[in-house]
């Protein structure tokens, strides 16, 4: 069962722990989540929720959209989810998922849709070590050698090239949980997280906890 | 935006005793041990601020059995009990990097007078 949560990433800053310890953290506004639908194995061939976050304005949405509110008397979200559990008998459509979904010191999953790099070179995109930049050296930030020559022939499938970088979903397992804070909503998660500021992120909770 | 602010808010430690670059502090450390706390103090000189909110940090230098130390603290630690003021330099830069070539009788600065 992977219940979970929709958010948004504020920002980072650094909090101090009892002992004195500097803790890195990520605030995220995280939820609360409408439940929009649900999903079942009779109709739809597997369980799920489905959840919303945010607002949007009615006028905004697509008619089937729109339908899809009315019949669950629920207030328009802009980001629509849905979450795979084994059993959603015990939701109700309406029903909201907050914050106290998590506690304190749990370690969650977060995955976010990772800021993009555009087109980069293998030192940014795979951490090539590159060449001097001075002393003569002609050998900057070039992939180098990528294959023998008369065998093969050809470049193996697979060889680290320059390319499109970034802007992929990405998802950072065992995170631990700083703070949960029901009352604004918010919750801290030590270290950094995939995407940008007011990025979308997807919280959910590890199977194995 | 709002909501980071308010959460520095929660960590900043007011009253903080004010010092500048070139004052000489006491800085006094509360340090664990299993689960005894004793207070160690550090006295030295403070060659740099640096101005960050809630992250901001100082670093003081002093000579200890004739080897220089440095240490960083951060400025809104809990650990820090207290820092005194014990003399303040008169100093024209804000970062007394200088001071690490500078040994014995060359290493003293003018005593600011306190009007």
């Amino acid at each position: 069962m992977t219940l979970g949560l929709i958010g948004r990433k504020i920002g980072m800053t650094q909090i101090f722990s009892e002992e004195g310890e500097a803790i890195p953290v990520t605030v995220i506004q995280a939820g609360p989540c409408t439940v929009i639908a649900k999903k079942t194995l009779e109709k739809h061939g597997y369980t799920a929720l489905q959840v919303g976050f945010g607002r949007q304005k009615e006028s905004r949405l697509i008619l089937p959209l729109r339908g899809q509110f009315k019949k669950a008397g629920v207030e328009p979200c802009n980001i629509l989810r849905e979450l795979r559990v084994d059993d959603n008998a015990a939701f109700e459509i309406g029903q909201k998922i907050t914050v106290e979904l998590f506690s304190v010191g749990e370690k969650i999953a977060v995955t976010g849709r990772s800021k993009g790099r555009g087109f980069a070179g293998v030192v940014k995109r795979w951490g090539f070590r590159g060449g001097r930049e001075t002393h003569g050296s002609m050998f900057h930030r070039a992939p180098g050698s990528i294959g023998s020559s008369a065998y093969p022939s050809r470049v193996f499938k697979g060889r680290k090239l320059p390319g499109h970088y970034g802007d992929a979903n990405v998802t950072v397992r065992n995170v631990k949980v700083v703070d949960v804070r029901p009352e604004e909503a918010l919750i801290l998660v030590k270290g950094s997280i995939p995407g940008s500021r007011r990025g979308m992120v997807l919280l959910k909770k590890l199977n194995h906890s | 935006m709002k909501a980071i602010e308010q959460i520095e808010q929660e960590h900043f430690k007011m009253g903080i005793t004010p010092f500048k670059s070139g004052d000489t502090v006491r800085v006094h450390v509360s340090i664990k041990e299993g689960d005894k706390e004793r207070i160690q103090v550090f006295e030295g000189l403070v060659i740099r601020k640096r101005r960050a909110g809630l992250r901001s940090t100082f670093t003081v230098r002093k000579i200890s059995y004739g080897i220089g130390v440095e240490r960083i603290f951060p400025l809104h630690s809990p650990v820090l009990d207290k820092i005194e003021v014990v003399q303040r330099g008169r100093v024209r830069r804000s970062r007394l990097y200088f001071m690490r070539t500078l040994k014995g009788k060359a290493a003293r600065l003018k005593i600011k007078r306190l009007v």
